[in-house]
């Protein structure tokens, strides 16, 4: 089961802006060796492109991990709107 | 919203609502604020919650229609290397009787809703769908409410109580706890596996209600510092994994990978066979222990629950500390408000009532219990394989002598561990929960 199969399972809310944001960008790419963000993410938010990271904010379970793990402190991480984001059936 | 409160309690969580309910029966006018669409829409944890610190709070709770999953009777622990288990049971008929519902799962999306409409039931007014963005202050720096992402937002209170969870951007933003480093909280993942409530009794040898926990350690965690779990619920099992956020990031190990392998395990796969998937969940888990407990009052406020990071990695505790933190505040708040006296001087009492509790005395007891995982990796690597080993050693039954089958199966042990390294983790671990 992929990680996209188990994010299909759950209920989200989405909001049209982000709540997650690289701060500065070319960091990800021209500094970050380790970018632990591709793999510590649990809900793979975090995607290496060709030249940049993407963000895809839409599935995020507002764990916290990347701000934190992120060994150049440069997400800027909120939590979604009121309301908004992901919503448990069962908790 | 102009109005001014008595208390302003950030969460709608095990600790922000145990705080309403004991604040609102005596009176005081409260307002919790929860960011989720109703409460528990974004709280997860394991699964266990505890009969006693709930009754401390509502006492007639399985009256009150409580959505309790199962009343846990057997406790398991499974020790699991690649390719077995080593595993430990304990039932008690004690838990079908006086000891009922001294544990039981519940899921939190039904559980904290049904928790706040007790709250509301006794007069605390609780709002959801709105984001505590920042506190408020005076001039002299003491806390006077809380600012929210609504028009018009702010909120006046004599005393706000911060129980906002572990991922606490405003706890961090305010000053009054540091930001949770990576070596100190675990990331865990959570899936829901539906299956028929007869399956899951057949399969764990339960009925009416009754359920197992089972906590796993072992090579599971590939390696990292982290546990699992599986919890049965009435109609679905709860399978979770966890590792340290640090181990994660070092050994590049996807935690949605790492939980489709457990769900492989030969002691696993049987378990949940047949079941379907309905729910995927992300959290932390505070496991930095007493070192990590930042200062419990300030003026004009508290810090309870996960927000305080009160987790008892041992016994793996944490939502019975989150009530309790959440009680003993609230009865803190009401003899301040008895006074009249909303500095620390009067709030200071939360830190002492917490000393004086189970809580701080547990995580006081156990703070070696954090580095003790830390530092001793062969826990969750050639410990399990050498101990698999060797049984498998001892219990192969052919034409070798037994003085053959039980050396090789010490050689399994000592070829991985020196009889040194084994007295130091015997000594660690001793030491650790002394």
């Amino acid at each position: 089961m992929t990680v996209e199969d188990k994010l299909f399972l759950d209920r989200f809310n989405v909001d049209e802006d982000s709540h997650l944001r690289l701060i500065d960008p070319d960091t990800c790419i021209e500094k970050c060796r380790e970018q632990p963000c591709l793999y510590i993410c649990p809900a793979n938010v975090y995607k290496l492109e060709k030249d940049r990271i993407s963000v895809n904010y839409e599935g995020c379970l507002e764990c916290g991990s990347c701000r934190i793990g992120c060994p150049h402190f440069n997400i800027d991480w909120r939590f979604p709107r009121g309301g908004y984001g992901v919503r448990h059936k069962f908790g | 919203m102009e109005e001014k409160f008595d208390v302003a309690i950030v969460g709608a969580g095990p600790a922000g609502i145990s705080a309403a309910c004991v604040l609102a029966d005596r009176g005081a006018k409260v307002i919790v604020v929860e960011r989720g669409e109703y409460p528990g829409s974004k709280n997860m944890f394991g699964g266990v919650l505890y009969g006693q610190s709930l009754g401390r709070v509502i006492p007639d709770y399985a009256q009150k229609s409580c959505p309790i999953e199962r009343n846990i009777v057997e406790s398991r622990i499974s020790y699991l290397s690649e390719e077995g288990s080593i595993g430990f049971a304990y039932r008690d008929q004690a838990f079908f009787g006086k000891l009922h519902n001294n544990a039981f799962t519940v899921g939190r999306a039904k559980f904290d809703r049904w928790f706040a409409e007790q709250a509301r039931a006794k007069g605390a007014l609780v709002v959801c769908s709105t984001v505590v963005t920042d506190l408020l202050r005076d001039g002299a720096g003491r806390v006077i409410g809380v600012k929210t992402d609504r028009a018009d937002g702010e909120l006046h209170a004599k005393v706000v109580l911060l129980a906002d969870g572990i991922n606490s951007p405003l706890a961090v933003k305010s000053g009054f706890r540091p930001e949770a480093r990576p070596e100190s909280v675990a990331l865990a993942v959570k899936e829901l596996i539906e299956l028929p409530e007869e399956v899951i009794d057949e399969r764990f040898g339960v009925s009416a209600g009754n359920g197992v926990t089972i906590e796993i350690l072992g090579s599971v965690t590939l390696g990292m510092n982290g546990v699992a779990f599986v919890y049965t619920n009435r109609r679905s099992i709860s399978l979770g994994i966890g590792a340290n956020l640090c181990d994660f990031a070092k050994q590049r190990v996807r935690p949605y990978e790492m939980i489709e392998r457990l769900k492989l395990h030969p002691a696993i796969s049987p378990l949940i066979k047949g079941g379907k998937p309905r729910e995927y969940l992300a959290h932390w888990l505070p496991e930095g222990g007493w070192e990590s407990v930042p200062k419990l009052f300030h003026d004009g406020l508290l810090i309870a629950g996960d927000s305080a990071m009160l987790f008892n990695a041992l016994h793996r505790e944490g939502s019975n500390l989150a009530m309790t933190s959440g009680r003993l505040a609230a009865e803190t708040i009401l003899h301040a408000l008895e006074k009249g006296d909303f500095t620390s001087r009067t709030l200071k009492g939360y830190a002492a009532r917490m000393e004086e509790s189970f809580v701080l005395k547990d995580l006081k007891k156990y703070r070696r219990f954090p580095s003790f995982l830390k530092t001793h990796g062969e826990l969750f690597t050639t410990l399990p394989r050498g101990a698999l080993e060797a049984l498998r050693e001892i219990l192969t039954v052919d034409d070798t002598p037994k003085e053959t089958r039980r050396k090789s199966a010490w050689r399994a042990i000592r070829g991985r561990l020196t009889p040194l390294g084994l007295l130091r983790l015997l000594f660690d671990a001793w030491r650790s929960i002394r």
